[in-house]
């Protein structure tokens, strides 16, 4: 073999090689598994979810594969930053302190407030439809800026915990109660305390109140936040993000 | 019940994991007791003040800021370093970066420990062995050694069972080890005191074997020996004729 045919064909390799490092790109997912049903360990000690679903998903759609690292969530943004992953699938919200240090993707969910009351009411969510009645709302949080901001014309009543609210839903004392869904889905409506009880009328996300959602954290200035956005747009297209999200959620939980 | 009987091979690995960090931090806790306790007390101006540092830092850096340290820091230098280099991306394991830093720690304490150790021995043992014509490494061996062994085993004791409970740190840096493993568990089951319950009863396990350990090493250590009572002095065995008096008296 010539020196020239040697080369060239080193060149080859070296060609197929990068061709083919492209055309299956290798990505580690931070996940954390103690957040279900979002993310779970299983008695396998493999983690399991919404959120590992989600990060197989985009990856499929982002032509990637994909690891999934288990980490901690007190680590996890010095473990992406660390380069120990290269994104964060991790019901991550995406609020502005976060920002600072890590680019997010577009969000791939955001758990909508919404309302409940006693099963089969005539109430509905509008100003009209809630006028005359109280409604119980946990104090301090992003739900009462929500009702005071949209519906300032019906009576609130405080509370310090979920828990408290819960109890005077059932006694009677308030006619609803407004909080995040998946919150009250899990710690309520699912339960026996919660038995009479169920959503009604619409659920609401308005960014000003309720944030962005959680989105994919990845390192500052990777493209990988804008490949994240396109793979999430291109899954709720095709209908696999209604299929996954199906397995969990009775309710849509993208979010207007 | 059940929900734990499910995940039992999983926190028994964890537990594993934990028992062999413990393990490998205690070792190199040792090694660095044991060079830091001869530095301190044979070697030059410069020994004894590098050790002096480490003993101080040491003992007073937590363990939780010293393995965020070495986990993330150590990350940041390896990557640093290596892209100076134009080396590819190096991980560091954090089962080792537990290790360094558990046993950088408890290595501070354990100079302590050996350091006291030797200087409970008499001066007047390494003397008599050396009028006995004794070469030093049989002096050593033979004499001033198993006395400062004798001495060090009840504080090397308590540095291990500290040791152990030290190692549940590791779980903020993502090592499955028993800790991390039941939070997980408990969070994904709903059941976090469940999963706690049956944690606290492994390291009781893990103690109370240890202590057994311990125990059986002490007895092995003091073979010959008047336990606890330094030997055949005035309050040893042969002191024991003058307890009946005391009684008497009383």
């Amino acid at each position: 073999m010539s020196r020239k045919t040697l080369a060239g064909a080193l060149a080859a390799a070296a060609l197929a090689l990068s061709a083919q490092a492209a055309a299956a790109e290798d990505l580690k997912i931070c996940v954390e598994g103690a957040y279900p049903p979002f993310s779970e360990t299983t008695s396998s000690g493999e983690v399991v979810g919404f959120d590992i679903d989600m990060a197989n998903a985009m990856c499929a759609a982002m032509g990637a594969e994909c690891e999934m690292v288990k980490t901690d969530w007190d680590g996890i943004i010095p473990a992406l930053i660390e380069r120990k992953c290269d994104a964060i699938v991790a019901s991550m919200s995406i609020t502005p302190d976060r920002a600072k240090v890590i680019d997010f993707s577009a969000k791939y969910y955001n758990t909508p407030a919404a309302f409940i009351g006693p099963e089969g009411t005539e109430m509905t969510t509008t100003p009209e439809g809630l006028a005359g009645k109280t409604v119980g709302v946990q104090r301090g949080t992003i739900h009462q800026q929500f009702m005071e901001g949209e519906f300032p014309e019906v009576e609130l009543k405080l509370y310090g915990t979920q828990d408290e609210a819960y109890l005077d839903l059932q006694s009677g004392r308030i006619d609803a109660l407004v909080a995040d869904q998946i919150a009250m889905d899990e710690g309520f409506v699912k339960t026996d305390a919660g038995e009479g009880y169920a959503f009604f009328g619409d659920t609401f996300s308005i960014p000003q109140y309720h944030g962005e959602g959680a989105g994919v954290g990845v390192r500052k200035g990777s493209d990988l936040a804008g490949r994240f956005t396109d793979a999430i747009a291109k899954i709720r297209e095709s209908g696999e993000y209604d299929e996954i999200q199906k397995k969990y959620f009775d309710f849509d939980i993208y979010g207007g | 019940m059940s929900e734990l009987l499910d995940y039992m091979p999983l926190l028994l690995g964890g537990a594993l994991t934990t028992v062999a960090l413990a393990v490998c931090s205690a070792l190199l806790a040792t090694t660095l007791g044991l060079l830091g306790a001869w530095g301190r007390v044979a070697g030059g101006r410069i020994a004894r003040g590098a050790v002096f540092v480490y003993t101080t830092l040491g003992r007073g850096i937590p363990d939780l800021v010293l393995i965020l340290l070495v986990y993330f820091g150590g990350q940041r230098l390896i990557n640093d370093v290596g892209e100076g280099l134009g080396l590819p991306f190096i991980e560091v394991s954090k089962f080792w970066a537990g290790v360094a830093a558990i046993g950088v720690l408890y290595g501070a304490y354990l100079t302590e420990t050996f350091r006291g150790a030797w200087i409970a021995v008499p001066r007047g043992q390494a003397e008599a062995a050396r009028a006995l014509g004794m070469p030093m490494r049989g002096e050593f061996l033979r004499v001033t050694g198993p006395q400062a062994l004798r001495h060090a085993l009840p504080g090397y004791g308590n540095v291990w069972l500290v040791l152990v409970k030290s190692t549940a740190v590791v779980s903020v840096i993502g090592l499955d080890d028993l800790v991390g493993l039941a939070d997980k568990a408990g969070k994904s089951t709903r059941e976090p005191f469940l999963f706690f319950v049956a944690v606290l009863l492994v390291y009781l396990a893990i103690t109370a074997v240890s202590d057994r350990l311990l125990a059986w090493a002490e007895r092995w250590a003091n073979t010959g020996q008047d336990v606890g009572r330094g030997g055949d002095g005035p309050g040893g065995r042969r002191g024991k004729p003058a307890a009946p008096a005391q009684e008497e008296a009383a």
